[in-house]
């Protein structure tokens, strides 16, 4: 038999909002089956559709590692902290990857949800968090080839690999900050489109995944600038705290507050801009 | 406790011109616009109702309600009354501009079947997903799942991909699942009622079994025969508020008298609302029933329509027609002068009148309703839908509310053994009436 749940305490006033909306991060919650269905639902679909499914997510760092070696590591010998080029470039493309990807799939997946948006209610904020944490599954098996190739360069992880979970929940506040912005703008300009290939690429380059931030650090303190300040990309303290946890590189220190506290601003400026153009969604797309 | 489930208070929408059409907008038009509306800002707030120069129309205004625990609302108006937006209010996909609503309950809302559906997951795994899409708990669905398979008969292709479904699988799993959500109030918009003749009515049935069952039901439908069915009461919507607000019939009827009252208004179609591309190189300017008032036509009379028309450019093939639908949007017929072979050659910037009859509609005593078309060739160049609404009259036969769709003219021979009759054919308005 059908049980109705008691009406006593959901009361839903619907008003025009004006300004800034709170953030509403309990509705969320109380939606997180929903969220939790369309992460399954993305990533059943990619493995169910692709002929090469889960291996994609090995192939793509897997082979852009070995074209960095070759290029980056043998031919233009940009440097790796004395640790082996391969070893050093995979662990800053499994972050990345996982940055890259989860920005542009949060980038388009309300214009890719139009159907939804204008024929349900549920908070908008789901999506962007869905497509950005669909990507931690492809992350995960990345992972078990870089655990293949630390053993086979011999080298075990610092203590310092507690904080792993703490440097993969930065990248994902790093992607989810980028994603809501970018996602919330696209539904009213669809040159975000355009955009985001363009910017990631241009991202990789200031962020140390084929060269150590040691380098970048450098050249800063050359100029009479603070080595912090390379901290404000926020990829940066992640890169460089994976490193530091999984090979034990350098401790990356100031890196990583900076990175940190510019992905939580990024957090709340993006979640309240998303929440801010919410409103318009289901109109505008 | 307040038995009142739903109330709205001066709820109103008001779009920007341009967020109606469908796409985006390029960084170049929000910088013209952002001009424009500093410039609207200085200028005192324009009268609500229709467009406005500066570009904005309220597709729903002032509008006030309020539903108890219980009630089933048949939501009813013409395209552009606000339906659609005031479903899209209460449901919370998009803000009213001005106004509030209050809703007591959870609510569930049913806009379209199969959301978020993908083609590559089975019948089972879709279940769970638009179960969550639709808000249902995972147990809920879990509790309802047997009987979602039993109603959409899928029993044996549950596991299989849904791209191997037909439409009519697709759509029965769809309403399966959207049917079975346990929410206390139920937004529903007819289009859920889709498919063949017989699934039609398996959902509208089920739609009146929740109704039953004691759950408040806001119901948006074109189907008169459905809401004066399902619903306990009626709200009929118009372009700047509400029209009707009481019992089924007399939302009905506000609703047939807002179509008699465009009719009148719009006699002259210079304005009637045409989609894009349409009556622009030829247009109906005006169409009316010959020989009748008050769009009383009696019963077994023959239709007149007479078209009057423009062209801008020269045309050739030209031919009218026009389709007849039952109030329930039943398509009944089509005449079209192509059907004799009479096409126009027409210059541009010329006008005209064309007249069509129907010798013998045979149509039976109800109201109806009548779309317009000219084509040029095969294609299209102007079509009004809804252009002109008419009422059969009954003339005295009996049976007028039994009769379906037709009423033919019917010739009767009796022969009675020893008592030869004569024959005479039955017309109305003969003169043994009194």
């Amino acid at each position: 038999m059908t049980s109705l749940v008691s009406s006593a305490d959901s009361v839903i006033v619907i008003k025009p909002t004006r300004g800034w909306a709170t953030l509403k991060l309990r509705e969320v919650w109380q939606y997180r089956e929903l969220l939790y269905f369309l992460i399954w639902r993305e990533v059943k679909v990619r493995y169910k559709q692709t002929f090469l499914g889960a291996a994609w997510a090995i192939l793509q760092p897997l082979t852009t590692m070995v074209v960095f070696t070759i290029f980056f590591g043998k031919m233009a010998k940009v440097g790796s902290d004395g640790l082996p080029y391969p070893i050093f470039s995979y662990v800053g493309l499994l972050p990345w990857t996982y940055f890259s990807d989860a920005v542009s799939k949060a980038s388009g997946i309300l214009v890719g949800s139009s159907n939804l948006l204008t024929k349900i209610y549920f908070p908008r904020l789901i999506l962007p968090i869905s497509a950005v944490l669909s990507g931690v599954i492809d992350f995960a098996i990345a992972f078990i080839i870089l655990i293949g190739m630390m053993f086979f360069y011999g080298i075990w992880p610092t203590p310092a690999v507690v904080f792993l979970p703490f440097l993969l929940l930065l990248a994902t506040g790093a992607s989810l900050g980028i994603g809501m912005w970018l996602s919330a703008i696209n539904v009213k300009y669809r040159d975000v489109r355009y955009v985001v290939p363009f910017v990631t690429q241009l991202w990789l380059f200031v962020t140390p995944v084929i060269y150590p931030a040691s380098r970048a650090t450098a050249t800063l303190v050359e100029h009479g600038l603070p080595p912090w300040l390379y901290g404000l990309n926020p990829m940066v303290g992640v890169v460089e705290g994976f490193r530091w946890a999984l090979l034990g590189s350098g401790h990356p220190g100031s890196l990583i507050l900076t990175s940190t506290v510019v992905t939580v601003l990024m957090l709340l400026g993006g979640g309240m801009y998303f929440r801010k153009m919410e409103r318009t969604f289901a109109d505008v797309i | 406790m307040s038995d009142v489930v739903i109330e709205a208070e001066d709820l109103g929408k008001e779009y920007r011109i341009g967020a109606l059409l469908p796409g985006y907008r390029s960084l170049r038009e929000t910088i013209v616009d952002g001009f424009s509306s500093a410039a609207r800002r200085l200028s005192f707030r324009r009268a609500p109702g229709s467009r406005s120069s500066s570009g904005t129309i309220w597709a729903l205004k002032d509008v006030n309600f309020e539903v108890l625990r219980g009630e089933v609302v048949g939501l009813i108006g013409r395209n552009g009354a606000g339906k659609s937006t005031l479903l899209k209010i209460l449901s919370r996909i998009t803000e009213p501009t001005t106004g509030r609503a209050v809703i007591h309950g959870r609510v569930g809302s049913l806009l379209e079947v199969g959301m978020g559906f993908h083609p590559e997951l089975t019948g089972r795994e879709n279940i769970f997903l638009n179960g969550a899409i639709l808000g249902m708990k995972r147990v809920e669905t879990f509790r309802n799942f047997d009987d979602i398979v039993t109603f959409a008969e899928l029993e044996k292709f549950i596991d299989t991909p849904v791209k191997y479904y037909s439409t009519g699988m697709y759509l029965r799993l769809a309403f399966g699942v959207a049917a079975h959500l346990e929410s206390e109030i139920l937004l529903v918009d007819e289009v859920l009622a889709v498919g063949d003749v017989l699934f039609q009515k398996k959902c509208l049935g089920k739609i009146g079994e929740i109704a039953k069952g004691g759950r408040t039901v806001f119901f948006v439908s074109h189907n008169m025969s459905a809401i004066q069915s399902l619903c306990t009461r009626g709200i009929c919507l118009k372009p700047g508020g509400v029209a009707a607000d009481g019992t089924v019939e007399s939302a009905v009827n506000a609703y047939l008298e807002t179509i008699i009252d465009e009719q009148l208004a719009n006699s002259a179609l210079h304005a009637a609302p045409r989609k894009e591309g349409l009556g622009t190189r030829f247009r109906i300017s005006s169409v009316r029933f010959e020989g009748v008032q008050d769009s009383q036509i009696p019963l077994w009379s023959p239709l007149r329509l007479r078209f009057d028309f423009e062209t801008t450019e020269p045309l050739s093939a030209v031919s009218l027609g026009f389709s007849v639908y039952s109030m329930d949007r039943e398509h009944l017929f089509t005449c079209e002068s192509a059907d004799s072979d009479s096409f126009l050659e027409l210059e541009g910037g010329i006008a005209g009148s064309a007249v069509g009859e129907v010798p013998h509609p045979n149509l039976a005593p109800a109201r109806y309703v009548v779309d317009i078309r000219a084509r040029s060739g095969s294609a299209v160049v102007d079509a009004i839908d809804s252009a002109l609404m008419f009422e059969i009259s009954p003339f005295g036969v009996s049976s007028w509310s039994t009769d379906r769709r037709f009423r033919p003219v019917s010739e009767w021979n009796y022969q009675v053994l020893g008592n030869p009759m004569a024959v005479h054919p039955m017309r109305p308005a003969v003169s043994d009436r009194t």
